[in-house]
């Protein structure tokens, strides 16, 4: 229901509006992913977990929403330096994160060179799958002696971490949102 | 559908078949770098230490406020539960009551110890003032490894390998320093192994971390297993880092060798914890083995 006390909306130069007087501010455009990456890779850190892992890969959950929601956006060696800082909080040995970032932007830019029309069910797919092969391949690299109760542990981390992408899909679009609002007033 | 913009063909144009290709090339050595520092942070484990703390120290001093709402909001959600069930006071109570139940399991283990010194040359025995008393500011809530993070370090007098513990029991020892915040391996990380006795009497085992909450104990004397479930076992105080008599795990559930303990000391559960010193550094040192072979059963000071 709308509020009838507020001012009618203003018109707006276009989706994402804005009077004709504003542009994008270039700041916010080219940093907003950068930032939510970086919160997504420092949120676990605070959070305390001595049981089993709780909370999806924040960080690289972020990172694959970004690749596949503004595809090159996000240049292919970004995994870098996004990943040095995830590793220096994630409790991963240094270097884990690096490597299976890059590796992750490598093989998405392959695959959608391959396969260009996309929809939102295949993001999931795309999504869920590279999320899972991370977590597995995160504790294979971990240095941890694996074992079967481990695996069992992890789990419930797997399945919240595939369900929670739609949820962080919508995060990212409204980011996205905000990324592009034109804001700056001209003049 | 995504409209086919989303494909950025590089086409005729040589300047962009370069880009893309030095897209590719530097991707490639990022992740050639990244295998690089993987493979020199296996092998060493301290090697990149120094990188990881100072950024640390930053964040761990913000994780002070998150510390200080995750205690409020345990007790407040404690008095909450305590209400529905059976009125506030219910769960203050029930923790006194488990708090008082280890302390008699804690006490009896002293007795014995006692009781077992007597009989060795007259050891000075004085009450140990911890090296630093704080809060457990963060952990690797998304790795399958179990670390946990204190915000004080190497100017408040923490050391690597010391031990960790809340009023309840161990929680973990110290994994790596840096000058304001320190690294903590939980006693539920796969990698940890801790000497522990039962606390009625001589049983001696290891309490390895499962990596999913819980230990296993595994008996170093096998034979018939002699363990029943809701043993208590409190630190042997072999391999001079902890000092013995402190409260572990409660046995679970009973396997061939040994069996499944739970924790006593939950850290999430804890409010503050402490760091003591190494109980016997003499014999730490003695031993001179890598962090992980640290605890070796020549070392029994029993």
């Amino acid at each position: 229901m709308r509020d009838r006390l507020r001012s009618p909306p203003r018109h707006s130069a276009n989706r994402f509006g804005g009077g004709i007087n504003r542009v994008q501010s270039p700041w916010r455009a080219q940093t907003i992913p950068y930032i939510s990456i970086v919160m997504g890779s420092l949120l676990p850190f605070i959070l305390l977990a001595d049981v089993m892992p709780i909370l999806p890969p924040l960080g690289f959950m972020m990172l694959i929403g970004w690749r596949i929601m503004r595809p090159g956006f996000l240049p292919l060696w970004v995994g870098v330096p996004l990943g040095a800082f995830d590793d220096l909080f994630s409790g991963q040995p240094f270097g884990s994160a690096i490597l299976l970032w890059s590796i992750a932007m490598i093989i998405l830019e392959l695959v959608e060179t391959r396969f260009p029309w996309r929809g939102f069910w295949q993001d999931w797919f795309t999504a869920g799958l590279a999320l899972v092969i991370y977590i597995l391949a995160a504790m294979a690299v971990s240095g941890a002696t694996i074992t079967s109760h481990m695996f069992l542990a992890t789990i419930p981390q797997i399945v919240l971490t595939v369900l929670l992408y739609p949820l962080f899909a919508r995060i990212i679009a409204w980011l996205d949102l905000f990324r592009l609002a034109r804001a700056r007033r001209v003049g | 559908m995504a409209p086919p913009s989303s494909r950025r063909s590089a086409g005729f144009s040589k300047r962009a078949q370069y880009s893309v290709f030095t897209g590719y090339l530097l991707a490639g050595l990022g992740a050639l770098l990244g295998l690089g520092l993987l493979a020199l942070s296996l092998w060493q484990p301290s090697s990149l230490a120094p990188i990881r703390g100072g950024t640390q120290d930053a964040v761990a001093t913000v994780g002070e406020g998150p510390a200080a709402v995750r205690s409020a909001g345990n007790s407040t959600w404690e008095k909450l539960s305590g209400y529905f069930y059976a009125g506030s006071q219910n769960a203050a109570l029930r923790e006194e009551v488990e708090l008082a139940r280890i302390k008699l399991a804690e006490a009896e283990a002293v007795a014995q110890e006692n009781e077992r010194l007597k009989s060795l040359v007259a050891l000075a025995e004085s009450e140990i003032e911890p090296v630093a008393v704080t809060r457990l500011v963060g952990s690797s809530a998304t790795s399958s490894r179990r670390f946990a993070y204190i915000a004080k370090g190497r100017i408040n007098g923490v050391e690597v390998g010391m031990p960790v513990r809340s009023p309840r029991g161990v929680v973990g020892r110290v994994l790596e320093v840096a000058r304001g915040s320190s690294r903590i391996l939980l006693l539920t990380d796969s990698e940890s192994v801790l000497p522990v006795r039962r606390s009625s009497d001589d049983t001696v085992a290891f309490a390895e971390g499962r990596g999913d909450g819980l230990v296993r104990i595994r008996l170093i004397n096998l034979g018939l297993n002699p363990l029943e479930v809701g043993d208590v076992f409190v630190t042997s105080g072999a391999g001079g880092y902890y000092r013995p008599g402190v409260a572990v795990a409660v046995l679970n559930e009973l396997t061939p060798d040994g069996g499944i303990a739970r924790l006593v000391a939950a850290p999430a559960a804890t409010d503050f914890v402490s760091v003591e010193p190494v109980y016997v550094p003499e014999a730490v040192e003695a031993s001179e083995t890598p962090e992980r072979e640290s605890i070796n059963p020549a070392e029994t000071e029993d």
